[in-house]
């Protein structure tokens, strides 16, 4: 018996024990596995990989003593534990993600564990061209970090068309080396994770032969499927084109950055009305599931809650059916016409060096699109009221030197955003519609 | 009857104007602001002046015991000095209950603790004196000095300073001269009642010119007056004589404490028409207050052009962008800007001073944090303008609405369109477009006027702005917005007439 199946037995007797014993047994039950009540098996689309991974860019943050912001390093083992206790086994992480502390803190829960019980995945975080040396360098880090010989999933990170791999990947020889790498052990699974254009993913598929592309992570979602941003090429193509192939495919932003968690009420509705008991993140991650050639789909689990609810979706895993599906896309093409920011809360494009709170404006506007707070026009009923709730809410939820009429459109995080949202176009956007409402002319 | 209605009436007064100096209400209570004396004569808002002082000649200083809130807030230091003696009082008198039980002898002697007023003839010097300077300040444009005495202003800079140490944003100068005042105001009602407003305060020596003459006053019946003084000891303006049955109308307050407080019902608040002398008495000057001295902090920070670019840096850091985090961002300064910048509505900055009591409800009201009281001596923490922490927005108009001094007239967002205050000055040196750094034009998009321009010019590979001077109306967008930190690239100048373009 080996020891996940040892936690698993004592899991369940201790579930047995919960549901046949008195009130305050009852009370320490619930305490330990949380508000759901979770049985059964996790998903394997491919052995040995649970299908829900856990992605390390959303560690939740605590207030240190010196004031800022550091990942809240016990919660992050709590919830390790407990993922690794109910079969999810898959990590992605990256060098720059949090601020560059994620690898470290990941690690840190990972290693309390032996090694054969996890997989990890990290990437090769290089945006500009750089000398072989520095990358090389970033890549022992890792292993450093993780206090391993082997990388199980090894990514190059956000490529978006050929050039763009040429110029940061190619040209210096780091692919050869890792290629080597590969055949050396160190990396299990080589592969690329992708944000950009169909032509760009051609390009990259058409390498397959040359490089062998073990798996590869795009964004894929019940939105994206038909209805991607920006240039981004829609799921459905890179779907196809990958299983066509028989690479595995793991999924990032099956929420599209918690959007698909909070969608505007009278969609939710729709969404409720069919399983009034799941929530609505669930739909999101039993569309992603459902495709076989899923190897896993990743989530940013900030909290506990967040996982439980994953894992009541991934353990006894209900697949979709077609009208399922079908549903699920014609809620997408209502949600198109509402006027939301794709932005996922990635950060890749902080920090502004003008100050900005580029994630936090969006969200905010989001926000307040999908609650319906969001002002249509001075005729609408409660007006006055409305806009000055949305207002104040705006300077509290953004400090005034944050604030979207800062932006003076150096367009240093249009480049950076793997959305290809158009950042400084947004924020304009959103600045003339609070500086219509300020000024009543909306 | 008559206390009661006073007591009622003063209360809504005083939680009135406290609430607008908080910040809250302005649209109910606007108009109690307007009722002030000083203010309304610095207008010359003749009516309410004429209001106040008819007020005063048919009824006495009912303006210093309802609508003053100075005045209301001594009463209030009065009565709590009251409800304390009684308090100890009561103390005293069980424990004196307790000694008789157990029949020992107190060792000390029991002393009555309650507060007694006793008359005391008038200050005349002092009094006289203060509203000759007062009103010689006011001709020479020297308001420091009669905006630091006056009730009304010396309340609202109490109130603001409170608020300001709650909300933990106050400038010094207005912390330590509220707090002063505060401090000097109520140790003065503690122990001498309404000295402060019968000796220092100029309002209240003008009503009392009238006051004298009023024509319903305060009589004692002699046929009924048993000489036991109680009306006399309870006066908190000390201003009854009841030896000689006198009252000094030129100091009572109207407070009808004594009518209550007479078990013979002596007194009487009465038509006595135009007769009866006014009680003369020589008097000796007595102690004199100190004004309030708040420190001054007159230290400029010296305009340094050297500025620190905040993305520049980055740039060049770009190979280890690490994701998420916000950049420090460097607050803004105000710069030097030759003729300072008076609101929209005040005309000029010498009509703006002159008719200003720095009272601080415009402060108050100002949502976008552009008013903030000045510290330089000569316009004592009367309002100035910074673009700092926002700018001079287009729709709003708070503090023309609230302004009862007439410093700031009323204006409409319209024609604030077509007045200007000052004009924006660009500083190339600064400027992150005309050093080549970025392509900018944040202060072209959000001028809310159209006045500033990208221009092509020699050398540059971006637009520059520049900017139409006639189009500019001063409200500052440009200089709040301009990303260059802490001084930005883009100033305005005040203009000292304001020019109108209607």
């Amino acid at each position: 018996m080996d020891r996940r199946d040892f936690l698993k037995t004592a899991g369940m007797g201790a579930a047995a024990i919960g549901v046949t014993a008195c009130a305050p047994g009852a009370v320490k039950q619930a305490e330990a596995t949380g508000n759901k009540d979770l049985h059964g098996e996790m998903l394997h689309n491919y052995p040995g990989i649970g299908t829900l991974g856990y992605g390390c860019m959303r560690w939740p943050m605590k207030k240190g003593e010196d004031g800022q912001n550091h990942i809240d390093q016990e919660e992050v083992n709590r919830m390790v534990d407990f993922a690794l206790e109910h079969g999810v086994n898959y990590f992605d992480t990256s060098p720059v993600y949090l601020g560059g502390d994620s690898e470290r803190a990941t690690a840190e829960a990972l290693n309390r564990h032996p090694r054969e019980d996890w997989l990890i995945a990290t990437k090769l975080s290089i945006f500009n061209a750089t000398p072989y040396e520095n990358c090389v360098k970033m890549y022992r880090r890792s292993f450093e970090i993780f206090k391993t010989d082997h990388i199980d999933y090894y990514l190059l990170h956000a490529v978006s068309d050929l050039e763009d791999f040429q110029n940061r990947f190619e040209n210096c020889g780091i692919v050869d080396f890792l290629v080597k790498e590969r055949e050396a052990g160190h990396i299990r699974h080589l592969g690329f994770s992708f944000h950009g254009h169909q032509a760009g993913f051609d390009a990259m598929m058409a390498l397959h032969g040359k490089y062998h592309w073990d798996f590869v992570q795009i964004q894929m979602n019940y939105m994206d499927w038909e209805h991607p941003s920006g240039r981004n090429t829609r799921a459905d193509y890179l779907y196809e084109q990958l299983d066509k192939r028989g690479i595995p495919i793991v999924i990032m932003e099956p929420l599209r950055g918690g959007a698909l968690a909070d969608v505007p009420a009278r969609l939710a509705d729709q969404l409720k009305a069919r399983e009034p008991e799941r929530s609505i993140a669930s739909w999101a991650f039993r569309y992603v599931g459902s495709f076989p050639r899923v190897m896993c789909a990743l989530s940013g689990m900030t909290y506990m809650e967040h996982l439980q609810d994953n894992l009541e979706t991934f353990l006894d895993f209900k697949p979709l059916d077609e009208g399922d599906k079908k549903f699920l896309l014609s809620v997408a093409d209502q949600m198109v016409n509402y006027p939301l920011v794709p932005c996922t809360a990635c950060q890749y494009c902080m920090p502004c060096p003008y100050g900005i709170n580029i994630p936090g404006i969006f969200k905010f506007y989001n926000d307040n699109v999908t609650a319906g707070t969001y002002v249509v026009s001075k005729e609408q009923e409660g007006y006055a009221k409305a806009r000055r709730k949305y207002l104040l809410a705006y300077n509290e939820a953004i400090p005034t030197v944050r604030q979207a009429d800062h932006c003076i459109g150096c367009g240093r995080c249009e480049k950076l955003c793997p959305q290809n949202i158009r950042i400084p176009r947004e924020l304009r956007r959103i600045d003339a519609y609070i500086e219509s409402l300020k000024r009543e002319t909306l | 009857m008559l206390r009661k209605t006073r007591i009622a009436l003063a209360a809504l007064f005083f939680i009135g104007i406290t609430l607008l100096f908080v910040g809250i209400g302005h649209d109910w209570w606007g108009w109690m602001a307007k009722l002030q004396f000083l203010p309304s004569a610095l207008a010359l808002n003749f009516v309410v002046v004429a209001i106040i002082l008819l007020a005063c000649l048919l009824f006495g200083r009912v303006y210093c015991s309802v609508i003053c809130p100075l005045g209301v807030f001594q009463d209030v230091i009065i009565r709590l000095r009251r409800v304390w003696d009684k308090l100890v009082n009561d103390i005293h008198v069980h424990r004196l209950r307790r000694f008789k039980e157990r029949g020992i002898k107190p060792q000390r002697v029991f002393k009555p603790a309650l507060k007694h007023f006793q008359y005391v003839p008038e200050h005349k010097w002092v009094r006289y004196g203060v509203l000759a300077l007062s009103l010689v300040s006011l001709f020479v444009s020297g308001q420091m000095l009669i905006a630091l005495i006056a009730p009304y202003s010396a309340y609202g800079r109490v109130v603001r300073s409170i608020v300001g140490l709650a909300s933990a944003s106050v400038v010094p100068a207005l912390l330590i001269t509220g707090l002063v005042t505060l401090v000097v105001i109520a140790v003065c009602a503690w122990v001498w009642g309404r000295e402060y407003c019968n000796t220092i305060c100029p309002i209240g020596t003008t009503l009392s010119l009238v006051s004298r003459f009023s024509l319903f006053r305060l009589t004692i019946d002699t046929d009924k007056c048993i000489n036991c003084g109680r009306c006399s000891r309870r006066c908190k303006a000390s201003c009854i004589d009841k030896h000689n049955h006198i009252i000094d109308y030129s100091r009572c307050v109207a407070c009808f404490d004594c009518i209550d407080n007479c078990t013979e019902g002596a007194l009487k608040y009465r038509f006595v028409g135009l007769r009866g002398g006014s009680p003369v008495k020589p008097a000796n000057d007595g102690k004199a207050m100190p004004a309030n001295d708040g420190k001054v902090d007159t230290g400029r920070r010296a305009f340094i052009a050297t500025t620190a670019f905040v993305g520049g840096a980055l740039a060049a850091k770009a190979q280890d962008h690490m994701q998420g985090g916000l950049a420090e961002v460097l607050p803004k300064e105000n710069p030097q800007r030759g003729t300072r910048l008076v609101p929209f509505g005040a005309g000029s900055v010498k009509s703006f001073y002159d008719h200003c009591t720095a009272c601080q409800l415009c402060v108050s009201a100002c949502p976008n944090g552009v008013l903030r009281p000045s510290t330089d001596l000569e316009h004592f923490l009367q309002p100035q303008m910074g673009y700092e922490k926002g700018y001079c927005r287009p729709e709003c108009t708070a503090c023309s609405q609230v302004c009862p001094a007439g410093a700031i007239l009323p204006v409409s967002p319209e024609q604030k369109q077509t007045l200007q205050i000052g004009v924006a000055h660009v500083n190339l040196e600064l400027c992150f477009a005309a050093q080549g750094k970025e392509n900018c034009g944040n202060c072209a998009y959000h001028c809310p006027s159209g006045a500033i321009r990208m221009v092509q010019t020699e050398g540059v590979p971006y637009l520059v702005p520049s900017v139409a001077e006639a189009r500019c109306i001063g409200c500052g967008a440009c200089e709040n917005l301009c990303p260059s930190r802490p001084i930005s690239a883009i100033v305005v100048r005040g203009n000292s007439v304001h020019h109108t373009n209607a």
